[in-house]
């Protein structure tokens, strides 16, 4: 028991530290805030007036909002674990593995960091859908979806640290998640209905991790989902799951 | 506990090369123990081996009486290390990296409070402790990681290579912090170097480390006293001249050769001032030509001399070399 809650107040640590350095930059501060409402701004009224429902309509700008945020959370979760390729150009890691705290905790630690700053811009996201007109079904549906975007948040964080693990380049890095990042979002139904595609595109969607948690976010705010809403809830926590274990695998391998 | 450290055999291989070879010793609890070696001697590599930071390929080593695989963690909880490279958060203020190094510790609020302040006075930092690492000189970096790792009071502290690309001034001071926490934590101090002075000036003991094996191990005085009272070097007009003219003084009884290289011929005697005349009488006798002679008390210069045949600054090149990747891979 008192190993785990050195392990609790070491995790608390690693979020800590990360609030720190992230409150320290400018940039990143502005680049959080800022992202969010160029998703919104710019890709919400093109995807808009560009769709069209088969037998006739349009689509509803609700409809984009929970993919924006899906999006929002994917982007910044997987690019978060670059921090810990810094961590390791700069040397600063050594004193974080020498220190006598399971390394699985040091690695979640670093995940709720990063899913910290993910939250915050997905619930500005949740905002600014809001005030241009998406209508939520309930105030307990947000609240679910926040917790959603949480739970997804970190299983994109586990995949980071566990890459970012083997990477030793920042570049290599950068490259690698621009790569992911983008079969994942289109694959994701974040941007149009999944319910009527080519089988072999649903195939691919449906074995994406995003899209569960994207059709998660759209059922708990919209009150309708292609997926049935307990399977996206048991798949996105069952990929979050795994990859917050592989990621913490990963992290405690690396050597320095 | 009879030794603080103590490896048997212990050894790490990369591949066909042992830069560990099989090294046993014993570190004694509150001793100051220096490891002195060239560049690539293997230091390093005991040390990350000694930390946990690696796992060694042969034999056992305990630190602090935990086996440094099998009870890493404890042995984890027992040390503090302040690595070669700088390993400070330079987007952080320097209170700000105590206190997250405090917590990694398991120190609760208020422990951390008063320890901060203590570490900071011990290394003389308490009025920039609020300013971010970044704004830092090497010297002020260097004291916060020390004072970060007496932080959380462990047993064994390892420093790796303290004092290496600062000024000799700064290097003095360092020492000056090392030494007074030394004895005022009673800690026992492990660290490696590959200036002499620094080695003569604070340890206890030194292991010379060469090629991954310890070749020499004892006090500093010790180690010169055992070379004899004085050293004589002969530079020889003639490098070449430098194996004949050692085969005389052999011949003639002047057995403390300590090493001939680059035309260059030492010699450990007892009265040195009283053996000039005649070793440059021999020099003559076999017709060598003696460019210039000198005489000087051992320094740990020649005793690593005398145990690798090779000085110690032969590796500047290395040294160079080194500090031009911390620059590149260290600060953003």
């Amino acid at each position: 028991m008192a190993s785990i809650k050195r392990g609790i107040d070491a995790a608390l640590t690693m979020w800590l530290s990360e609030m720190l350095r992230f409150s320290r930059s400018k940039s990143r501060i502005i680049g959080a805030l800022t992202t969010p409402l160029t998703f919104m701004l710019f890709l919400g009224p093109g995807l808009i007036s560009g769709f069209q429902l088969r037998g006739g309509g349009n689509l509803d700008f609700g409809f984009f909002a929970p993919g924006l945020i899906g999006m929002s959370v994917l982007f910044a979760s997987l690019f978060a674990g670059g921090s810990i390729i810094w961590e390791r150009e700069s040397g600063v890691i050594k004193e974080i593995l020498v220190a006598p705290v399971s390394r699985f905790f040091l690695a979640l630690g670093r995940a709720l960091g990063g899913v910290t700053i993910a939250l915050i811009q997905g619930i500005l996201l949740l905002l600014f859908a809001h005030l241009i007109g998406a209508s939520y079904v309930s105030l307990g549906g947000v609240v679910a979806s926040i917790v959603v975007m949480a739970i997804s948040g970190l299983g994109f964080m586990g995949l980071s640290i566990a890459l970012a693990s083997k990477i030793d380049s920042t570049e290599g890095f950068q490259v690698l998640m621009s790569f992911m990042t983008m079969p994942l979002v289109l694959l994701s139904g974040a941007f149009f209905p999944i319910s009527d595609l080519p089988a072999w595109l649903a195939g691919l969607v449906h074995l994406n991790p995003l899209t569960y948690a994207v059709e998660a976010i759209r059922y708990l705010l919209l009150g309708s989902s292609s997926i049935p809403i307990r399977l996206c809830l048991e798949v996105t926590a069952a990929f979050a799951a795994v990859m917050l274990w592989i990621g913490g695998r990963m992290f405690g391998k690396i050597r320095v | 506990m009879s030794c603080a450290i103590e490896t048997w055999e212990i050894s790490k291989r990369y591949g066909s090369v042992a830069a560990v070879d099989a090294i046993s010793l014993c570190i004694e609890p509150g001793e100051i123990f220096g490891l002195l070696g060239p560049n690539g001697a293997g230091k390093t590599t005991l040390i990350k081996i000694l930390t946990t930071m690696t796992e060694p390929s042969g034999g056992q080593a305990r630190v602090w009486g935990y086996d440094v695989i099998g009870q890493a963690s404890s042995v984890r909880m027992n040390i503090g290390v302040v690595f070669q490279d700088i390993t400070l958060d330079d987007r952080l203020t320097g209170r700000e990296n105590l206190d997250l190094h405090g917590r990694l510790y398991g120190l609760d609020g208020r422990a951390r409070k008063k320890r901060i302040e203590e570490v900071l006075a011990l290394v003389e930092m308490a009025d920039r402790a609020d300013a971010v690492v970044r704004t830092y000189s090497g010297g002020m970096m260097r004291r916060l990681e020390i004072a970060r790792g007496f932080m959380h009071r462990p047993n064994v502290l390892f420093l790796d290579e303290p004092t290496l690309g600062l000024d000799p001034q700064t290097r003095a001071r360092i020492w000056e912090y090392i030494k007074r926490l030394a004895d005022e934590e009673g800690v026992t101090v492990v660290l490696t170097t590959h200036y002499m002075e620094e080695a003569d000036h604070l340890c206890h003991r030194i292991g010379i480390i060469d090629r991954g094996r310890i070749v020499a191990l004892d006090s500093p005085r010790a180690m010169k006293d055992r070379l004899g009272g004085d050293v004589i070097t002969l530079k020889l007009a003639d490098a070449n001249d430098g194996e004949r003219l050692a085969a005389v003084f052999r011949d003639q009884g002047l057995a403390g050769i300590i090493s001939k290289r680059d035309g260059e011929l030492s010699l450990a005697v007892a009265r040195g001032e009283e053996q000039i005349p005649r070793v440059l009488s021999l020099a003559s006798a076999a017709g060598i030509a003696v460019h210039s002679v000198s005489l000087h008390r051992p320094t740990l210069d020649d005793v690593f001399l005398h145990h690798t045949g090779r000085a110690i600054r032969d590796k500047d090149a290395g040294e160079a070399e080194h500090l031009g990747h911390r620059m590149r891979s260290g600060r953003r």
